[in-house]
């Protein structure tokens, strides 16, 4: 199923989408959004591509296997987890927070790097999910 | 001390890294590690026998009530130096047994961490930290046991071991436990100091039991002794380690700790008396039936904890005593003859009794240490065997009411052992040595000095037992709160009624070696009766419970989704349906349709409609996308009541789960036909009487009063404690965060079966 219009219209969707699905992100902790979502819209943005283009061209342009993206993504979430152990000596999930500010993202804290790896590892089960099933058996 | 104890452990996890340079000649530098434990509690010898307690106490769960207290008492200490000497000796003598062996260093890690769990076992005084070392003790020799895992006969003695001593442990561990509440604490000197009287508590039948379970599975008491023969599949030093001073003590250990709490109640003491007589009788009447020399040794192991389960049951100061001497005597002599088992099985080949004859003249310093050992277990002065010996007979003669009948138990076994002690030690080394065998030399001093060491001490005990008083016996006795003024070990008591009896033990018990050969026909009779031995029957259930498994498992896992499906959704309906169906009164608010808005009745109406497309397509790519719109029209309800991110998140699940049912349908043929009537009439039952029960539900949830708690805890809170104003989104990465980990993990691991069912691929050869 090549579709020119598809291909086209996918090339300029999918950073476009990549880039709405990071600030769905950024903006959980203030307005609806979130890592999971987030994390969801990257993935349809791939599979869209994967629709126009075939699973190999998308694996390529993903550059790794998404499967690797789940243990980077666990292990992010536990890390920012295990922080406060580390850092202040407060119980583990603690949220730690900078005391300012940063422009255009916000405050930043343990919590959004925990969002962070719930990202990574939803695109990775999402698109590990999904590459095996269009490959096939 | 805890350095001391959990050097085993970091031992083993050095070896998985440096394992490579301790194989070969390097090996014997390991024992270094015992050696160090057994001189750092040395040290400890003179406050002990000083009459002091050492108490270190290291926090570990505080907030369970969990700490990693050590206790060192002079009970505790036999049992450490017993546990470290003993092992010094055996990591040694492993140095040579095995040193051809690939995985050297692998052994020595298992041997290490059960060294480990032992000492920690014998140390701890929390409750839980017991039951932790006891835990590990079983599954370091799990995989001792086991050690030579290609041999099928191997590994099925270390699983019934394995399931044996852990079913132990579980029970154990209620019994703990019940002791642990029905005191207050979960320390077990504060326990036995607090002077609660456990023999008065409701539960005291019951803590005895579980207490007894764990100790009669792992210290192998009838009916429970059969993991024990099997046990001997393990390479010989294990056998000694294990059976000599460490694994099978456990369980006497635990009885010798708890009886001041839990001893002089009729119950225990006749239970302990009854167990143990029956094991020492049992296990000493089949020596004479066996032809492998491990096997004579097994029973004779056997036959001893049975001695010491039966002194612990007479209970007296004098049995005490007899237990914690004996507790010695056995170590030391039956460490030997494992030892010196060994020798002659790594030399020869063979552990055929029948055919090892005439050895001593080709190893005479294993000769005499098999010969020194069978001599302290025959008690024939001046070995330490003599003075254990006396004191049994002196604890069974002073008993009020069966002190006849007891004696003469303790005779028969003494006299059974006794044949068992000079058929392994002293038969091998003497007669004819058979042709076959000329090529048989001694070995090196690794193999033959530690036997010999033992065999040795052996008789110094016997000639110097106040050694054994000053150091050992007096602080041991007082730990368990008796009297030790006029304790006195000696060799000779004068001319009494002990001397005679002992006297016609030895006569007996020579008189039935000098009589009887061991020999395959008699070892052929007993095995005809195998069929009502414990083992047998323990396997018959075993064999039967797993048939019944299989059925169960088979009806309810029976591949067929439609079928999960059916089961889940029944046992919810009949669950929960009886109690709405008895408790709820049916009532739809009167005014519940007044504020149905006009975009509510349209999502209804597509909602409604796309089910029926879902229903009755002929399609599957139709019913898909129905399902599609289905969860579209969800999200719009989202969004009316106001739940932006829910329905965010539906609108992007339903967009994956449609595009995943497409890429699956893509791959399936047509339609070629649908299913029958009959189990459609069936699924759409099903399905109707579950959103019946579901539709039921949502309205008795409106009805209730609603607790708005929770959910203004996470209102109020999500921007001052967790500086957010989204407060889904707080809960998720804050408030609930460690759910989300749980979830996110478990989403992976779904990744991880999706693709391991589509992408693996067997090799032909991994194909079964």
């Amino acid at each position: 199923m090549k579709s020119i219009i598809l291909q086209t219209a996918t090339t300029y969707l999918l950073p476009l989408l990549l880039l709405f699905s990071v600030f769905i992100l950024l903006r959980g902790h203030y307005l609806p959004g979130g890592g999971f979502v987030g994390g969801l819209i990257a993935a349809t943005a791939f599979v869209l591509h994967m629709f126009a283009h075939g699973v190999d061209h998308t694996r390529k342009l993903l550059g790794v296997h998404p499967g690797y993206l789940m243990p980077v993504g666990l292990s992010l979430s536990i890390l920012s987890g295990f922080a406060p152990r580390i850092l202040t000596g407060e119980p583990f999930m603690t949220g730690i927070w900078f005391s300012d500010p940063l422009p255009v993202i916000g405050l930043i804290g343990s919590a959004l790097f925990f969002d962070v790896g719930v990202y990574i590892v939803v695109v990775g089960v999402t698109l590990t999910i999904l590459f095996t099933i269009s490959e096939g058996a | 001390m805890l350095i001391a104890v959990l050097s085993g452990f970091v031992f083993a996890l050095a070896l998985v890294v440096l394992g490579k340079y301790i194989k070969g000649r390097a090996a014997v530098i390991s024992a270094l590690l015992p050696a160090g434990i057994f001189a750092y509690f040395c040290s400890f010898i003179p406050a002990i026998a000083g009459g002091e307690r050492i108490f270190q106490s290291f926090s570990w769960i505080p907030s369970l009530g969990v700490d990693l207290n050590f206790h060192l008492d002079g009970l505790a200490l036999i049992f450490v130096l017993m546990i470290s000497g003993i092992g010094t000796l055996v990591f040694a003598y492993t140095s040579a047994y095995l040193k051809e062996d690939k995985h050297l260093d692998r052994f020595y890690g298992y041997l290490a961490m059960f060294m480990a769990a032992m000492l920690g076992l014998v140390l701890a005084d929390n409750v839980v930290s017991i039951f932790v070392f006891w835990e590990l003790t079983s599954i370091t020799s799990f995989f001792l046991i086991g050690y030579k895992n290609e041999d099928k006969a191997s590994r099925r003695a270390a699983l019934i071991a394995l399931v044996v001593t852990g079913i132990g442990g579980m029970l154990l561990f209620a019994g703990l436990l019940l002791m642990g509440s029905a005191a207050g604490t979960y320390s077990l000197r504060e326990m036995i100091e607090s002077g609660i009287d456990f023999r008065e508590h409701g539960h005291y039948v019951l803590i005895l039991f579980f207490i007894m379970g764990g100790a009669f599975t792992k210290s192998a008491q009838f009916p429970f002794h059969f993991w024990l023969p099997g046990a001997m599949k393990a390479p010989t030093p294990v056998s000694t380690y294990l059976h000599s001073a460490t694994m099978v003590k456990a369980g006497v250990y635990i009885l010798i700790r708890l009886s001041p709490a839990l001893g002089e109640h009729p119950f225990w003491n006749d239970t302990l008396m009854i167990v143990g007589g029956i094991t020492m009788i049992y296990a000493a009447l089949q020596t004479l039936f066996h032809t492998d020399l491990k096997g004579v040794l097994a029973y004779s192991t056997i036959s001893a904890l049975g001695i010491l389960v039966f002194l612990i049951g007479i209970g007296s100061r004098a049995a005490m005593l007899a237990a914690l001497v004996f507790l010695l005597v056995h170590a030391l002599y039956k460490a030997t003859l494992f030892l010196v088992t060994g020798v002659i099985d790594h030399g020869t080949g063979t552990r055929d009794l029948t055919r090892l004859r005439g050895l001593g003249k080709l190893m005479l310093p294993v000769a005499a240490a098999g010969i020194l050992a069978a001599i302290s277990n025959a008690g024939i002065p001046p070995s330490f065997g003599f003075v254990g010996k006396d004191l049994i007979y002196e604890s069974t003669l002073a008993t009020e009411s069966l002190a006849t009948w007891l004696t003469f138990a303790a005779i028969a076994t003494n006299v059974l052992l006794l044949y068992a002690g000079f058929v392994a030690g002293v038969r091998p080394f003497l007669g004819k040595l058979p042709q076959d065998m000329g090529h048989v030399h001694l070995p090196g001093p690794l193999l033959w000095a530690p036997p010999l060491l033992l065999g040795l001490l052996c008789v110094v005990f016997g000639i110097f037992p106040g050694l054994i008083e000053m150091a050992f016996a007096k602080p041991a006795l007082a730990s368990l709160g008796f009297e030790t003024g006029n304790v006195h070990l000696k060799l000779w008591h004068g001319f009494n009624t002990v001397l005679i009896l002992s006297a016609v033990t030895i006569g007996l018990g020579v008189l039935l070696y000098l009589s009887l050969k061991p020999s395959h026909a008699l070892e052929k009779q007993i095995q005809r009766l195998n069929f009502f031995a414990p083992l047998s029957l323990s396997l018959q259930f075993a064999s039967a419970f797993q048939g019944f498994s299989l059925y169960w498992t088979r009806f309810f896992q029976n591949g067929y989704l439609r079928y999960y499906v059916i089961v889940i959704m029944g046992f919810l309906v009949i669950l929960t349906g009886y109690n709405v169906l008895t408790e709820v009164e049916f009532a739809i608010p009167e005014n519940a349709f007044a504020d149905v808005t006009f975009y509510e009745t349209v999502v209804l109406a597509i909602m409604v409609t796309s089910i029926g497309f879902a229903v009755f397509t002929r399609s599957r790519l139709l019913a898909v996308s129905a399902m599609g719109v289905m969860g579209y029209t969800i999200c719009l309800i989202f969004v009316f009541y106001s739940a932006p991110d829910l329905a965010m998140t539906q609108f992007a699940i339903d967009t994956l789960t449609v595009i995943l049912f497409v890429l699956v349908l893509y791959r399936l043929p047509k339609y070629l036909k649908l299913s029958d009537l009959r189990s459609r009439l069936r699924d759409g039952l099903m399905a109707i009487v579950f959103g019946a029960l579901i539709t039921v539900l949502a309205l008795e949830v409106l009805s209730e009063p609603i607790n708005r708690e929770t959910s203004n805890f996470y209102a109020e809170n999500a921007y001052t404690l967790a500086k957010g104003k989204n407060v889904v989104n707080v809960i998720l990465v804050d408030f609930r965060g460690i759910d989300t980990l749980v979830e996110i993990t478990v989403l992976a691991i779904a990744a991880i079966g999706v693709f391991g069912l589509l992408k693996l691929r067997l090799r032909k050869s991994e194909i079964e």
